[in-house]
C-alpha cells in the first residue's frame, strides 16, 4: 500500500470572526504534485501552515508522515518554501543554505554536497558566494527553493514557488519538480498561475476557506464543461457566490 | 548544534554590519570621552554679582574666585540683572543687606549664596578677632604690671633669704641654712613658671579619603553607572531590532518551519549578542581605566561579570519588547519608556533619599541592581559576597524574561 504523506481531515480554522478554513479534507499520496489554487486570502497559506504544524487548527486533524501535527521532529522531513523570501540578506547564498542545512540536521559531511545539488537544481551554482542583498527577485525565489531542497526531503510544501521567475526558468523548475516526483517525492504547491495548475496531477480549488472542487485537471474541466482551468475557477466561483446569495 | 548555527549566523551578520559594530563599540567610548572632559573642571564656574552701595569690607570678603563683582550706581536690582545679565544683585541700606538672585542658573545662585554666607561669617570673625585683640592687649599690660610687682617681691625675698643664709652659715647653723636654701629655690621657681604665657591653638586640617582621592570628580562617581547603562542601552536596542527584523522579513517564521526548538533560537541570540556585549564591556572598561586613569578599587572580573549579566537582561528585555512592536520606529518608542527611566535609578540620584513609591519603582529596574553592584565594585572594592544578591536578582530578571520569550514565540509556531 502506497503511503500517504499528508492526510488532513475536516480542518477548520478561524481568526476572530472570519472562517479561514472550513472543513477541508486533503490527502497527498507519495509521488504526486498537488496543486492548491484560489484567490489571495482564500486560506491557502493558512492550510499550508496548518499542515506544517505552525498554526493550531480549531477542529480536525492533520497527519504528516503518519504523525499527528504539530510535531517538531517531523518538520525535518518537510521542505518548505514560504510565500515571501525569508532570507538573510547580509549572508551569501551558501551561508543561507549552510544555516538551514544545519537546522535541518543535514550531516556535516553531506552538507557541501547537498548545497551543490540544491544550487545546481535552481541554477545558482555560479552565484553561491554572492550576498543575497545583491540578488534579483527571481534569484531570491530560486534560493528559497534551494533551501527547501537542502535536506532532500520526501515532501515539499511550496507556497507560490514561481512568482517573479521568468518563463524559461519556470519551465526548468517544473521539469525539476517532475523529476523529483519520479523519485517518489510529493509536492504541495500553491499557485495563482493557471497554466501551472494544468501541470499538477491533482488540484483543489479553495475560495473563502471552502474546498470548491477537486480532481485531476482533466476531470475538473470535464465536470464544469469548459476548456481551461481558469474557466473552471471562474465558473466555480460564480456558483459559490450564487449559492451564498440564495442563503 | 542548532543553537551554534544561530550563534554563527548572528556573528556573521554583526561582523558585516560595520555601522552597527561601530555604534556598539565606538559610541560608548566617544560619549565617555565627552563626559570625562565635561565633568573634569567643575570648580571653575563663575557667577557675576552686581553690587550697589555696599561696604567695601563686605565686598572684599565676597570677592572669591567663584564670584566676580561689578559695581553699579542703581539700586534697582531687577532692572540691573536683566540689563547686564547678572546672576545676582546686592544692595545695602544701613546694616541691611538685600540680595536679589536671577536664579536662571541655580548653580550660580548657590555659588553667590555660599560666597555671601562664608563672607559674612568671615566678617563676623574679623570683628570678633579685633575685639579679642583689644581685650588681650589690656590683659597683657595688666599682666606685665603684675609680673613687675612679683619680680620685685621675689627679688626682695631672695636678697632677704640670701642674707639670712649667709648669716646662718656664718653662725654655723647648718639646719637653718638648708631650710632657707629650700625656700630660696621655691621663690626662684615661681618666677620662672609665671613667665610661661598661654598660646592660642591654631587648627590645621589633613584630609584622608577612604575611596578615591582628592582628585575624584563627578565623572568617577558616575562612571560605573554609565558603564552599565551603555551596555544595557546598546544591547537592548540591537537585539530588539534584530529580532524585530527577523519577524518582519519572515525569517523567524522560516526558522520555525525547521525542527529547531524555540529555546534554541533564544539561546542562540543570548550567546551571539552576549559575545558582542562582552567585547563592548571589555573595550569600554579597559579604555576608561587606561586612558582616563580611573582608579578601579575592586576586581575587573567582577565588573565584566556584572556587565555581562546586565547585557543578558537587556538582551532578553529587548527581544521581549520587540514582540510588541511592528517596526523599528515602534522599537525606538520604547526607549524613553523602558531605557531612559532606568538611568534615574542607576545611582545618579541617591535612591535612599527618594519617596517610598519611587524606591519601589527603583527595585523593578534591572539597571538599579547592575549599577549599584558596579559602583560598589569600582569605587569601594566590593567583592562577590557584597554584590551577590544584586547579581542573583539580575539572573532572575534574565530567567523570567527568557521564559516569557520562549512562550511568546508560540505565536509563530505551536510547538
Amino acid at each position: 500500500m502506497a503511503t500517504d504523506y499528508v492526510i488532513a481531515k475536516q480542518v477548520s480554522k478561524h481568526f476572530g470572526h472570519q472562517q479561514v478554513l472550513n472543513q477541508i479534507d486533503l490527502t497527498l499520496p507519495a509521488g504526486m504534485i498537488y496543486g492548491l489554487i484560489g484567490p489571495s486570502g482564500a486560506g491557502k497559506t493558512t492550510l499550508i501552515k496548518s499542515i506544517l504544524g505552525m498554526e493550531a487548527v480549531d477542529s480536525g486533524t492533520v497527519k504528516v508522515m503518519d504523525t499527528v501535527m504539530p510535531n517538531r521532529a517531523v518538520m525535518a522531513q518537510v521542505g518548505y518554501m514560504a510565500q515571501s523570501d525569508a532570507l538573510y540578506e547580509t549572508l551569501t547564498a551558501r551561508e543561507n543554505l549552510t544555516l538551514f542545512g544545519q537546522l535541518m540536521s543535514v550531516p556535516k559531511i553531506k552538507l557541501a554536497q547537498m548545497i551543490d545539488y540544491a544550487a545546481g537544481l535552481v541554477d545558482l551554482t555560479s552565484q553561491l558566494d554572492k550576498r543575497v542583498s545583491g540578488y534579483s527577485g527571481g534569484m531570491k525565489r530560486r534560493l528559497s527553493l534551494a533551501i527547501a531542497l537542502i535536506q532532500d526531503p520526501q515532501l515539499l510544501i511550496l507556497d507560490e514557488p514561481t512568482v517573479g521567475i521568468d518563463p524559461e526558468l519556470r519551465q526548468q523548475i517544473w521539469t525539476e519538480l517532475n523529476k523529483l516526483k519520479d523519485t517518489g517525492k510529493s509536492m504541495l504547491v500553491t499557485t495563482h498561475v493557471m497554466d501551472e495548475a494544468e501541470r499538477c496531477d491533482y488540484l483543489m480549488l479553495i475560495r473563502h476557506g471552502i474546498a470548491l472542487a477537486e480532481g485531476t485537471p482533466a476531470a475538473l474541466k470535464q465536470q464544469y464543461a469548459v476548456d481551461t482551468i481558469e474557466q473552471v475557477f471562474l465558473k466555480a466561483g460564480r456558483m459559490q457566490d450564487a449559492n451564498d446569495g440564495n442563503r | 548544534m542548532r543553537t551554534m548555527a544561530i550563534v554563527r549566523r548572528v556573528f556573521k551578520q554583526m561582523l558585516r554590519d560595520k555601522r552597527t559594530l561601530a555604534l556598539m563599540f565606538l559610541a560608548p567610548l566617544l560619549i565617555m570621552t565627552l563626559m570625562y572632559f565635561l565633568f573634569q573642571n567643575n570648580t571653575t564656574q563663575v557667577a557675576s554679582l552686581g553690587v550697589h552701595h555696599v561696604d567695601q569690607s563686605v565686598v572684599n570678603v565676597i570677592d572669591t574666585k567663584n564670584v566676580t563683582i561689578h559695581h553699579y550706581d542703581s539700586s534697582q536690582a531687577r532692572k540691573m540683572i536683566k540689563q547686564h545679565d547678572l546672576d545676582g544683585y546686592l544692595t545695602q541700606k544701613n546694616g541691611q543687606l538685600t540680595i536679589t538672585y536671577s536664579n536662571s542658573n541655580p548653580t550660580n545662585t548657590s555659588l553667590i549664596k555660599a560666597s555671601l554666607q562664608s563672607g559674612l561669617v568671615k566678617l563676623k570673625m574679623k570683628t570678633l578677632v579685633t575685639v579679642t585683640k583689644k581685650q588681650r592687649a589690656a590683659l597683657e599690660s595688666q599682666q606685665a604690671a603684675l609680673k613687675k610687682l612679683t619680680a620685685a617681691q621675689t627679688q626682695a625675698t631672695v636678697t632677704k633669704l640670701k642674707t639670712a643664709i649667709a648669716q646662718a652659715q656664718a653662725r654655723g647653723d647648718q639646719a637653718t641654712a638648708e631650710k632657707l636654701q629650700k625656700q630660696l629655690k621655691q621663690a626662684t621657681a615661681t618666677t620662672s613658671s609665671s613667665t610661661q604665657s598661654a598660646k592660642a591653638t591654631s587648627y590645621t586640617t589633613k584630609s584622608h579619603y577612604i575611596y578615591g582621592s582628592s582628585d575624584s570628580t563627578f565623572f568617577e562617581s558616575f562612571l560605573p553607572a554609565f558603564l552599565g547603562f551603555f551596555v544595557f542601552f546598546f544591547v537592548f536596542l540591537i537585539s530588539g531590532v534584530s529580532l524585530l527584523n527577523e519577524r518582519t522579513t519572515g525569517t523567524l517564521s522560516r526558522l520555525l518551519a525547521t525542527p529547531i526548538r524555540r529555546s534554541e533560537i533564544i539561546m542562540g541570540y543570548l550567546i551571539g549578542y552576549g559575545g558582542f556585549a562582552i567585547i563592548q564591556t571589555v573595550l569600554t572598561v579597559v579604555f576608561t581605566i587606561t586612558v582616563f586613569k580611573i582608579h578601579l578599587v575592586g576586581s575587573i572580573w567582577l565588573v565584566f561579570l556584572t556587565n555581562l549579566l546586565l547585557a543578558l537582561v537587556a538582551l532578553t528585555l529587548g527581544i521581549f519588547i520587540s514582540t510588541f512592536t511592528n517596526s523599528e520606529f515602534q522599537m525606538i518608542q520604547f526607549i524613553p519608556l523602558i531605557v531612559v527611566p532606568q538611568i534615574f535609578f542607576a545611582g545618579l540620584v541617591p535612591v535612599d533619599g527618594m519617596a517610598s513609591w519611587l524606591q519601589a519603582i527603583a527595585h523593578i529596574m534591572p539597571l538599579y541592581y547592575g549599577a549599584n553592584a558596579l559602583t560598589a565594585v569600582v569605587t569601594k572594592g566590593a567583592g562577590l559576597g557584597d554584590i551577590g544578591v544584586n547579581l542573583l536578582i539580575l539572573v532572575g530578571f534574565m530567567v523570567v524574561l527568557t521564559m516569557l520569550n520562549i512562550v511568546g514565540m508560540k505565536r509563530y509556531r505551536k510547538v
